[in-house]
């Protein structure tokens, strides 16, 4: 059976996190379609016939897709699910907006967030803000699911997919895209980064964050914070990192001036290696920290910065 | 105009989960409970709505036994006008829910319904979601500002990366991000208040849908532990580690 992959993207680029639910649906098995939504959006195909093990690319490009509104996309993705047994997307905010409204319209339950394939029904995630991990079974004939980049490998892109144009138009009409305010920085995405630095309630204001930006320009890092600096208002939500924001999973992540709170780890504790900074010592952090040092982080980070 | 908040009672946020020994599911016997924080939110929007001369009425709704009826007297309390309880011991999946919540979406012919972007429990995502399809209407998920523009409304959605506004034709579906507003407390008065309010029930068998599960719940298990590392003595030592032990920097 044929499994239909829906590619996140910006219209100029393919989001890498799309290799990994790829990479999920090459252990479901099966032919794997990749389709891109978008508008003006040649780039993104271009991309997108290079991922490994996917055999097809459908483009449906069309001013109605632009801005990936839900109710347009979902209309999409239902006129094209009677051929695939498997529908998945990433659990990033379009993945996350449009497939339920997918799911409830075949009449299927969605799996959200998977993190590891069992079988081609079953599948493990996260509940409880990663406090416990569940291996559900899914009793529908079609599944629809969203992959969580962080449980799989990014598949290589040396493919070769054939590309098939889709004519139909899917809008809604029921809402329409005013704006965006998109955050601009020169860093990495991330998601996407490597190298994370987040700053936490020790930083004590939002200015204070500028002591994380020489470390992150040296290590070439994202910097993101824990829910407790954004709620202080040190810094805007998308940079924070948590069950309730981002889940990241880099090689390396330094933590400063954050305790540790449950649902800043659920965000990334499956770093490969955490480095924590904090004066106490007796932060949850350093339970989970690789390395740590006990010290001041404005003596800390400046040192270190001259010393990468 | 109406508003209606759907609202979960979920284990409190600051208990520690713990899975039962034989695997089965999380332990919630004698576990604190509460408002679904994004839940909590909602209700708050709801009445901030009321407040500013928006909303007319704000009805609370839950779906579950009897105990759930604590949440909603929460949310009378905080200031929703009257709750409904649709009854049943079912642990229902989303799509039952929102199934059912069409139902009641259909009664009351809300203007608008909030909902929370999702429960601290099954941490699924889809609630809000799969009710604006059922129901055929526009959404506005991850909100973190909610205008009211005539027969529109104005949603500022938490997008990763920043900010994106859309404009919805009412009626609609939004649900909360956690930026959208700070829930306030219920003061006393209120509470006492909240007993005398209306609370409807119904039973969840009346409605004629098919409720039974869509999967099946095969074990829950502790995440991996992760095992504490070393404490450095300086900086120098720091580098060196990530350099040479762990080569994560050059």
């Amino acid at each position: 059976m044929s499994i239909l992959v829906i590619a996140e993207h910006d219209n100029a680029a393919l989001k890498a996190d799309t290799l990994k639910t790829v990479a999920a649906a090459q252990q479901i098995g099966g032919d794997i379609h990749l389709l891109v939504a978008g508008h003006s959006c040649q780039a993104v195909v271009d991309a997108a016939t290079k991922v490994n093990g996917v055999s097809k690319v459908l483009v449906a490009d069309n001013a109605a897709y632009e801005h990936q509104l839900a109710e347009n996309i979902s209309l999409l993705v239902i006129e094209l699910a009677n051929d695939y047994q498997h529908i998945l997307a990433t659990a990033l905010t379009t993945g996350k907006n449009f497939m339920p409204r997918v799911a409830a319209i075949l009449d299927v339950a969605q799996i959200s967030d998977i993190i590891a394939v069992e079988s081609s029904d079953t599948f493990v995630r996260p509940i409880y803000a990663g406090n416990a991990i569940a291996t559900v079974q899914s009793l529908d004939e079609k599944k629809v699911i969203t992959v969580r980049p962080t449980g799989f490998d990014a598949v290589a892109t040396d493919g070769n997919a054939d590309v098939i144009n889709l004519d139909q138009v899917t809008d809604a009409g029921t809402s329409s895209h005013v704006n965006d305010e998109l955050s601009v920085s020169e860093r990495p995405d991330l998601g996407a980064a490597s190298v994370v630095i987040s700053g936490g309630r020790g930083m004590q204001n939002g200015d204070n964050f500028k002591l994380l930006d020489g470390v992150a320009d040296k290590l070439g890092a994202a910097i993101g914070a824990s829910r407790a600096a954004v709620d202080a208002g040190f810094v805007p939500n998308d940079m924070q990192v948590g069950q309730t924001g981002k889940i990241v999973a880099p090689d390396l992540y330094i933590a400063v001036g954050i305790s540790g709170a449950i649902q800043h780890l659920a965000g990334m504790k499956d770093s490969k290696i955490i480095v924590a900074i904090n004066k106490d010592a007796e932060a949850p952090i350093f339970q989970v920290a690789d390395y740590g040092i006990v010290g001041d982080l404005f003596d800390v980070l400046p040192e270190l910065e001259s010393k990468l | 105009m109406k508003v209606l908040v759907p609202i979960k009672r979920v284990i409190d946020y600051n208990v520690k989960v713990r899975v039962k020994a034989d695997n089965s599911n999380v332990d919630l016997a004698n576990v604190k409970m509460a408002i679904n924080p994004f839940c909590e939110i909602a209700v708050e929007e709801a009445i901030r709505l009321k407040e500013a001369g928006t909303a007319s009425e704000v009805i609370a709704v839950s779906i579950g036994d009897k105990s759930c009826q604590e949440q909603l007297r929460t949310a009378l309390a905080l200031g929703a006008d009257r709750a409904i309880q649709i009854d049943t011991d079912l642990n229902l999946d989303s799509l039952n829910i929102a199934k059912l919540l069409q139902k009641i979406v259909e009664e009351e012919q809300p203007q608008l319904v909030i909902l929370g972007k999702q429960s601290i429990d099954s941490d699924n995502n889809q609630t809000g979601q799969m009710l604006a399809a059922l129901t055929g209407l526009a959404q506005g998920t991850f909100a973190s500002e909610v205008k009211i523009d005539g027969d529109k409304v104005n949603v500022t959605r938490e997008v990763d990366g920043g900010l994106q506004t859309v404009a919805l034709n009412l009626p609609a579906i939004v649900t909360t991000d956690l930026r959208l507003n700070e829930p306030r407390y219920a003061s006393l008065p209120n509470i006492m208040k909240a007993k005398r309010k209306p609370l409807a029930v119904k039973n969840a068998a009346d409605f004629g849908i098919d409720l039974s599960p869509r999967s099946t719940l095969l074990k829950v298990t502790p995440p991996a532990e992760r095992q504490a590392g070393i404490v450095v003595e300086s900086v120098d030592e720091l580098v060196e580690k990530l350099k040479n032990e762990a080569k994560v920097i050059s």
